[in-house]
């Protein structure tokens, strides 16, 4: 029989409370037991990036984590980037330069950007690419991706 | 991923507790390497002990004068320190050169100690590896070994270690400091890992149960005259071909004290004393750096697709050594390599 766990963290905020089973990751948490399918699975195994959300403001690879060691941690997925209807200024940014082809990426992209943008690091377009290097875009969208994230920064 | 216990543990003594006796337990830290590992059926545990919320988060002075990293500081946090950023910056930026900023925000200080090979067959079940089942055979020795060890091989395994950060930690000569049922211990770094010889399914000489509470940092840091260099297959994000972490003390042109480590290369970090020695009242200069690579690599031996590895340690060396007695470290970020 599956070990049941019982957690209770708080996505976009909202406190959940759920019994699972302990070998959950915090990815298919989201999105087969909350319906948050805007956090993709990519390779599932940390390199691809698609599942990156932020976890208590740091960006982290959902898909390497049981979702129970994150008991009472705050979660952001790119649901949670909106406010009150507007669009997040990277969601906005992704738009101006159309910095994706099939979009698969673009969750991951935008979350690990908000990540490195409270981090505070990234200065040049070079550490921007070095501190973006966990998401992989299999359409090659890089050089818009870093426009983006260049018109935010500028921005903030 | 076959169903496991989840445990979490209170404190130290209670997670060495939880796993005494219990050769199929785990514990996990920032997870990135075990739960990859599970997901592909190379590690089977049936207990995890969830150690993150264990008080070893902290980075202080010793009394000596150096620093002790608790076990659950995370990559990121390493490498951003300011104590490590201004007094070990060798160390920072060997962190900095591995994996990804999501992964070195989860990663802990303890677990990339203990990450374990990345060797294609260590990861395929279908194939022998004496490291995952000790008398399966070695299927990269006759295999695609193009990542694959040159110095300190074995006929069971020429897997490679793959963590950055250790080989700095190998140079500074670190301390690492363990828990277990018979009480604590301090560990020199180069005694930690292992070549692998006829057991590569041991790693490390962390006994069962223990587990590692500190890194301890000597107060010399070699923050003048270093540098972390890395070449891989892509410019980031990639696990080191070769990679050199250097440390020297000159004295105008002249080195009173070198050390450097190598990664990409060996089942565990690799130093060279006698190279070293040969640094000694030596001119910083192209002759001697060449002197040096030569003494490290006279036993290298090549395997089918990674003998390349072995000219390119020894002009990763040069390089190195130039770049720390120039004052010009490898950036993380700018590719360039001056």
């Amino acid at each position: 029989m599956p070990e049941e766990v019982s957690l209770s963290l708080t996505v976009n905020g909202t406190l959940h409370t759920l019994k699972l089973d302990a070998r959950t990751t915090l990815l298919d948490l989201l999105r087969e037991h909350l319906d948050l399918t805007g956090t993709k699975k990519g390779c599932d195994q940390g390199q691809c990036g698609a599942c990156t959300v932020l976890v208590d403001s740091r960006r982290v690879n959902s898909c390497l984590t049981f979702a129970v060691m994150y008991d009472g941690a705050q979660v952001i997925t790119i649901e949670g980037l909106a406010s009150d209807g507007a669009l997040h200024p990277l969601q906005q940014a992704f738009i101006d330069h159309d910095a994706f082809q099939c979009g698969y990426c673009t969750p991951g992209q935008i979350c690990s950007a908000a990540g490195l943008i409270a981090e505070g690091r990234a200065r040049t377009a070079d550490e921007i690419r070095e501190l973006m290097s966990g998401n992989i875009c299999r359409c090659g969208a890089y050089a818009n991706i870093v426009a983006a994230i260049e018109q935010v920064m500028g921005k903030s | 991923m076959i169903n496991f216990q989840y445990a979490r543990a209170n404190d130290v003594a209670d997670a060495v507790r939880q796993a005494a006796g219990n050769a199929n337990a785990k514990f996990i830290a920032g997870g990135t390497n075990l739960i990859d590992l599970m997901k592909m059926d190379v590690e089977r545990p049936l207990k995890v002990i969830d150690i993150t919320r264990l008080p070893l988060t902290q980075v202080q002075y010793t009394a000596e004068g150096g620093l002790r990293i608790g076990a659950l500081v995370r990559n990121t946090d390493l490498a951003y320190h300011p104590l490590v950023e201004e007094r070990y910056p060798v160390l920072a930026s060997a962190v900095m050169a591995g994996a990804s900023q999501q992964l070195r925000n989860m990663a802990s200080t303890g677990g990339n100690l203990l990450q374990r090979t990345r060797c294609h067959y260590f990861y395929d079940v279908a194939t022998g590896c004496n490291k995952r089942e000790p008398g399966s055979g070695c299927s990269a020795i006759e295999g695609h070994n193009r990542m694959h060890a040159i110095l300190g091989t074995s006929e069971a395994c020429i897997a490679t270690h793959p963590s950055d950060m250790c080989v700095a930690l190998a140079m500074l000569e670190a301390k690492i400091h363990v828990s277990g049922a018979s009480g604590n211990r301090v560990i020199p770094f180069a005694e930690f890992h292992r070549l692998p010889g006829a057991t590569p399914q041991r790693d490390t000489n962390l006994n069962a149960s223990e587990i590692i509470t500190a890194v301890e940092l000597p107060s010399n840091g070699f923050a003048t005259n270093y540098t972390y260099l890395k070449i891989r297959d892509r410019l980031s994000f990639a696990f080191a071909l070769v990679s050199v972490a250097v440390g020297l003390d000159l004295d105008g042109d002249t080195i009173r004290e070198g050390r450097f480590a190598l990664g990409g290369v060996a089942h565990k970090p690799w130093r060279d004393p006698e190279a070293e020695a040969a640094l000694r009242g030596q001119f910083a200069n192209p002759a001697t750096f060449t002197r040096v690579a030569d003494i490290v690599l006279r036993d290298a031996r090549g395997y089918a697709h990674n003998a390349f590895k072995i000219d390119l340690a020894r002009r990763c060396i040069v390089r190195a050594l130039t770049q720390a007695a120039r004052r010009t470290p490898q950036s993380q970020s700018s590719k360039k390599i001056v």
